[in-house]
């Protein structure tokens, strides 16, 4: 089943046409990977789903996107639940400086969850879900900011998951960790896929043939070729697709 | 040759090293010192009259005998009720320049307004003053019609610094809260504002500091020559502390005989500058302590 269908999306930062007409579909409860040179688009693809672009100045949005059979940009959409519903995970692990409960917490709290008890309930759930509990079930009271990089990173996903979304997009989420924090989180992707769906976009070639179920490559704002991920490494149809994944260029 | 060369350079660079290190150390040196000589100047006047009668006592003989107890009273007075206007307005403000304006001709026009504001010379705040509050509003010269003219003196202060230190929060904190379904407005309450909070404190002892020592926006506002008694409202004159510097120095009954007083004023204004300054680091550094923990 599709969760999330894009038609004809056109996006333009000012003059700059950053998306030219993609049309693609991501598969329920699948992993999906992004990939392509930097400022081939697949960041500002990933940031439409959750509507992040509108954050930035001049920037227009065409086409379609559907998350879930509903168009998100349409008006009266509140922007707010669709970002609860689609949670997303950064490049640099962004924690807040409060303590690690609060951290996971704060999702909650901003919703308006009052209940001591379903909130305590959520933080542990999401704590373990994002394989960090185990760490931290001690010093839960202890600030965020005393975690290693990997393990503010999996506290980042732990406050993703704790407003049960349904779609998780990672932007990069292991780019700036080191390679244990890595294979950390790439098996955390691969035990939440059967409750998310997940799209990532990544650099990192290897880590897309690990993780995903397809593969979207993107070159210079347009989706040259999309497939299920052994058929893109293995044997791709366009010949982009072929130079860069063999590491011709990129 | 070529070893000499370097040789030489290495040599160069040294004694140009050494020479910008001894002029910017001793122009740091004498600003230092230039500070220690006023202080220690009126410290070693100052003290020998400083007593718990002289900042609790009440002006006596023409205001050569006594103490300066009113004018203390009233400078706490006019310093606390110039933040109750200026910080919070001040802080709104800037949470509305730095988080929900948009860039633009209005963000860049309320910015230069505010700069603007804060290069007005302080006598021309107090001309405003009076023919705003006194005369037009008819609060006539009392604590209000002064706290309100001080409060607008120090609102660009307060903007300034606020807005500095909303604007040094990484803007991933931002991001990261909104993208878990936060407003804006919750963004800044729970994550933003918290996270400024230690440099904000910083900009209102800044205020105050400023606020503290001015005489020209008193002059017609507020302040008394002499009152030997507290203030019963708001709508009360009061005396304050450098109006009354600036009294018993080139105007009083008997210049003379008041100097001694007035190396007292001088210090215990001085002091009150200084402790409100330390006072502010104390909670800057326990407010900084409190946000990474919780």
């Amino acid at each position: 089943m599709n969760k999330i269908e894009t038609r004809n999306v056109n996006l333009y930062y000012g003059d700059f046409h950053a998306l030219k007409g993609i049309t693609m579909s991501i598969q329920e409860n699948s992993v999906t990977a992004l990939i392509g040179p930097s400022g081939c688009g697949k960041s500002t693809y990933l940031r439409c789903f959750n509507r992040m672009n509108d954050l930035i100045q001049k920037v227009k949005i065409e086409g379609d996107i559907l998350v879930e059979g509903k168009d998100i940009y349409e008006r009266g959409v509140d922007v707010d639940e669709l970002r609860k519903k689609v949670g997303m995970v950064f490049q640099k692990p962004n924690p807040f400086p409060k303590s690690i409960f609060e951290n996971v917490a704060y999702g909650l709290r901003v919703n308006g969850v009052k209940n001591k008890a379903f909130i305590e309930e959520r933080v542990e759930r999401s704590l373990q879900q994002a394989a960090l509990w185990e760490e931290v079930k001690d010093k839960l009271k202890k600030s965020a900011f005393a975690l290693s990089g990997g393990q503010q990173q999996r506290l980042c996903i732990a406050r993703a998951l704790a407003i049960e979304p349904t779609v998780l997009l990672m932007d990069e989420p292991a780019s700036a960790l080191d390679p244990l924090s890595t294979a950390k989180i790439e098996e955390l992707i691969y035990e939440l896929k059967n409750k998310y769906t997940i799209i990532i976009v990544t650099h990192n070639m290897q880590q897309a043939g690990r993780v995903s179920d397809h593969t979207a490559f993107f070159y210079m704002g347009e989706l040259i070729e999309v497939d299920e991920t052994k058929v893109i490494f293995t044997n791709p149809k366009n010949v982009r697709t072929q130079n860069y994944i063999t590491g011709r260029f990129g | 040759m070529k070893a000499l060369n370097t040789a030489k350079i290495h040599k160069r660079k040294l004694r140009n090293q050494s020479l910008a290190f001894w002029t910017f150390g001793v122009i740091s040196f004498g600003i230092v010192a230039i500070l220690i000589v006023i202080l220690s100047f009126i410290l070693y006047h100052g003290f020998k009259v400083i007593s718990w009668d002289f900042i609790t006592k009440m002006p006596e003989d023409g205001m050569t005998k006594g103490g300066i107890y009113p004018a203390l009273i009233g400078t706490l007075y006019l310093v606390a009720g110039s933040m109750i206007f200026a910080f919070p307005i001040g802080v709104m403000s800037a949470i509305y320049i730095n988080e929900y304006a948009r860039d633009g001709i209005l963000k860049r026009f309320i910015q230069m307004m505010t700069n603007n504001l804060a290069g007005i010379p302080s006598i021309v705040f107090g001309l405003f003053g009076m023919s705003l509050f006194v005369n037009d509003l008819k609060f006539g010269a009392s604590i209000l019609a002064g706290s309100l003219t001080l409060g607008l003196l120090a609102l660009p202060v307060v903007i300034r610094t606020t807005e500095e230190s909303l604007k040094s929060i990484d803007n991933s904190f931002r991001i990261g809260s909104l993208a878990l379904g936060a407003s804006k407005w919750q963004t800044t309450k729970r994550v933003i504002f918290p996270m400024a909070f230690p440099n904000v404190i910083t900009g209102l002892i800044l205020a105050i500091g400023r606020v503290s020592g001015e005489t020209a926006p008193i002059l017609f506002t507020v302040a008394a020559y002499f009152l030997p008694r507290l203030p019963h409202s708001i709508f009360d004159q009061v005396m304050a502390l450098p109006y009354h510097l600036y009294v018993i120095s080139t105007s009083g009954t008997n210049i003379e005989a008041s100097r001694g007083i007035a190396y007292g004023t001088a210090l215990v204004l001085i002091m009150l500058v200084l402790i409100t300054n330390l006072l502010a680091n104390a909670l800057r550094r326990y407010f900084g302590n409190k946000v990474k923990m919780n």
